[in-house]
């Protein structure tokens, strides 16, 4: 857990693992994966269901030069607080569909904290705290069978979701039409599909 | 008593501080009377540059700006792009548009600015005390170039206009000179034409380059002056119109 | 939408009429939205050859009296000095937004508080000031575009906005059209702005003036302008300074950091506090200095290695200790940072 200030808060019964605070929860979450995969979308939908969800919530892309050398990141918190910093140095929660960004981020993710990442892509075991959970999501596989490769992003999230039981899959893929541009309506009933297949493989595999 | 010749109300009853034998209040009359011709003045907004005509606006009676050093083309753009329905114009030396402002002039025309430009190309910063323009013809002696200008180096005299004219945006470009009566009436000639075409809407920058004597800075007398300009000076920058 | 794009929509609620501007990350979705909007709108939108000419034309569409703006990053923000210059000293409104990056020099596109001196001190040649205000959160940052053409216009003089790279890229939730957090003023009739010279007299807009005295006479002018905006427009949070035995200074996103820091060490019994200025000139001298009576101790945070810091010291003119703590080079102190900088200050008077 992150430090001095969360030993008072957990009597609540918040998410397990989710750092909290007296007065609620402080959720620091990293996407990442490489250009393509739908990471700065997944940052966002999460961040729109948070904000429709009444929390504060920042969202804060990786921007530049970086964009374009294999790697995308994204970053959200979402908190009861007026969020401090919109960058995440150690997350609770890391969802990452590639090996370089498992590799880069896992070590940060904070003890207790929660690893997704894609299966389909990534070999290795990745190196994190012993209390932090993990979960393999084939999400490629999963995300090919539903019909697109690219909604493994929405695969990813709906593990994240039900995992860490902030938000529904469902309230997300409500939000789905909220940050995706309007040419790509016609893949909403894909994305909302991959994101309950994705919670119900979490529910299955944990 | 018939009147055969009068002050243009647009241009101010005051002396100015330019030099004896100096073009540009020349040049100055020309833009007022051009302006109480085409009855624009309630509409129309001049821009002095940086440079011997910086005190524009004390001689021609119209709402004016001073800008700095170059930048007149971009403060035309920003003034004409608000206000498509005023008649904007610069009034530029040649260090002020064709040194330190060429990247303004020439994107101005690039984007097709619907502004008009004049530009009082004398072959010399005057304002400063007489040192090396990109106009400077070769062997022209200045305060920076004591030994005559030399093309290694230096660089050949900068042609403004011919560069100007290759550009799709400028629609009309004109050399005139000032240093006798015939070249006066063309280039009046020239700076209406420039100014109407604003007024119709012409899509497009207009610019009349006007060649003019500065014997001060050329360390002549104002006659001297006079017969450098149409020896020399039109040599390398020859009269008459590029574009349109 | 990111704080860039809602910028840009809240200058166009503010009335800007023509925005000028030249790409420079990390601000370039200000300009690509402006590039849809503006024409939307059937307002003015071009993009520039450079910083340089963006500035001036804003300049001209000044003098004739619009509202105009543009907006880049710390190394576009230096060429624009010189318009910057000539638009206080031809008492031009003009409202401009620095989404501050790395430096010095080409830098890196990181988000970075550097160039706190260039906007406070007038940045140009002369003796000048600019408004500038320090907004933390995209909220505010939508605030203050309003407010800063009202200023603008009011004291006829250049506003800055000094926001970073954070503030620009990251998204949070934003009311556009909301209830003003500052009431919007009544621009006062601009009678100075080049509109032709129909049925009056010639104006005109300059800013040489080579008559003995003259430019001495401005100069007071303007002085006395800054003065009554020092006086009335200074904008400053506090956070239990009165009970506080540290204070911690801090703007922008810095603040945020500053703020979830102080958070975590008021749960700790750490008497602490805060200070956030939102404007950064005309500087909070004056509530600096009030909570400096009190013998507090003042920690002063920054992205730089240390700026603003030279304010609160004049503030405190001595009587406090002022403390340091920031990082620089595209480099944001951490939540962690600050509390353990805050938890070391109190160890020596405290146990």
């Amino acid at each position: 857990m992150g430090g001095q200030r969360n030993d008072e808060g957990l009597s609540s019964g918040p998410p397990e693992g989710v750092r909290m605070k007296a007065n609620g929860f402080y959720e620091e979450v990293i996407v990442a994966g490489f250009g393509g995969q739908g990471i700065i979308l997944a940052g966002r939908l999460l961040a729109q269901t948070a904000m429709k969800a009444g929390k504060e919530v920042t969202y804060m892309p990786a921007y530049g030069p970086e964009m374009r050398g294999g790697t995308a990141n994204s970053m959200v918190v979402i908190a009861d607080e007026p969020i401090a910093s919109p960058l995440v140095s150690k997350p609770n929660s890391l969802i990452g569909m590639n090996e370089a960004s498992v590799n880069k981020f896992a070590p940060r993710v904070k003890g207790g904290g929660l690893v997704i990442m894609n299966s389909s892509l990534i070999d290795s075991e990745p190196e994190v705290e012993e209390t932090t959970d993990v979960l393999a999501v084939p999400a490629d596989e999963i995300a090919v069978e539903l019909g697109s490769q690219k909604c493994a992003n929405m695969v990813a999230m709906g593990a994240y979701l039900q995992k860490r039981g902030l938000f529904g899959a469902d309230s997300a893929a409500a939000c789905l039409a909220d940050v995706l541009a309007a040419r790509y309506h016609k893949t909403l009933p894909m994305n909302s599909e991959a994101l309950r297949r994705g919670a119900e493989f979490a529910k299955t595999h944990s | 008593m018939e009147t055969v010749f009068e002050r243009t109300p647009t241009f101010k009853d005051c002396p100015t501080h330019y030099c004896p034998g100096c073009g540009h209040g020349i040049a100055h009359r020309l833009v007022a009377e051009t302006v109480d011709e085409l009855g624009t003045r309630g509409r129309t907004i001049g821009i002095a540059p940086v440079g011997c005509a910086v005190l524009a606006y004390d001689y021609l009676d119209v709402d004016m700006v001073e800008v700095a050093h170059g930048r007149a083309p971009a403060v035309a753009t920003g003034m004409k792009r608000t206000n498509p329905d005023k008649i904007i114009f610069s009034y530029q030396g040649d260090g002020d548009l064709a040194a330190i402002g060429t990247s303004e002039i020439v994107h101005a025309a690039h984007r097709g600015e619907q502004i008009t430009v004049i530009f009082i190309n004398n072959a010399v910063f005057g304002m400063t005390g007489g040192q090396m323009a990109p106009t400077t013809v070769l062997g022209q002696v200045t305060t920076t170039t004591p030994l005559g200008r030399k093309a290694e180096g230096e660089g050949y005299p900068l042609q403004v206009s011919e560069l100007l004219a290759v550009l799709p945006g400028a629609i009309y470009i004109e050399r005139c000179a000032v240093h006798k009566p015939a070249e006066v009436r063309k280039a009046k000639k020239a700076i209406k034409h420039a100014f109407q075409l604003q007024v119709d809407g012409a899509k497009g920058l207009s610019m009349v380059e006007v060649l003019s004597q500065c014997p001060t800075a050329w360390r002549m007398t104002p006659a001297e002056a006079v017969e450098w300009v149409d020896k020399e000076m039109t040599k390398v920058f020859p009269l008459g119109r590029l574009k349109g | 939408m990111c704080g860039n794009e809602a910028l840009a929509e809240a200058a166009i609620i503010a009335g800007v009429d023509a925005y000028f501007g030249y790409p420079i990350t990390p601000q370039n979705e200000i300009t690509a939205y402006m590039s849809r909007r503006m024409p939307e709108e059937g307002r003015v939108f071009v993009q520039c050859e450079s910083e340089l000419a963006a500035i001036n034309m804003v300049f001209g569409a000044s003098a004739t009296g619009k509202r105009s703006m543009t907006t880049s990053s710390s190394p576009g923000i230096s060429l624009m000095q010189e318009g910057l210059s000539y638009l206080a000293g031809a008492e031009l409104p003009a409202v401009v937004v620095n989404v501050m990056r790395g430096g010095p020099g080409l830098g890196n596109i990181a988000p970075a508080q550097g160039d706190y001196f260039q906007a406070t001190r007038g940045g140009g040649h002369g003796d000048y000031r600019t408004i500038t205000l320090g907004p933390s959160s995209v909220q505010e940052l939508v605030d203050c575009m309003g407010l800063a053409f009202d200023l603008a216009d009011e004291y006829r003089m250049p506003v800055i906005i000094l926001a970073d790279g954070i503030l620009g890229q990251m998204m949070e939730p934003v009311v556009l059209n909301g209830e003003k957090r500052w009431p919007k003023r009544e621009p006062p009739a601009k009678d100075w702005a080049l509109t032709g010279a129909s049925g009056r007299k010639q104006n005109i807009v300059r800013s040489l003036w080579l008559k003995e005295g003259v430019l001495e006479e401005l100069n007071n002018k303007l002085h006395r302008r800054y003065k009554q905006i020092e006086k009335n427009e200074v904008i400053c949070e506090q956070y239990e300074v009165d009970y506080a035995e540290i204070v911690v200074v801090a703007y922008g996103v810095a603040a945020r950091i500053v703020r979830g820091a102080v958070t975590r060490a008021r749960e700790q019994g750490i008497k602490v506090g805060w200070i956030r200025p939102i404007t950064l000139w005309p500087f909070p001298t004056e509530q600096i200095s009030k909570a400096a009576e009190e013998l507090k101790v003042f920690l002063v945070v920054e992205m730089s290695l240390g700026q603003m810091v030279e304010d609160v010291k004049l503030a405190v003119a001595g009587k406090a200790p002022v403390l340091f703590f920031g990082r620089a080079g595209g480099a944001v102190p951490t939540v962690e940072q600050v509390l353990e900088t805050i938890r070391q200050l109190t160890i020596p008077e405290k146990r």
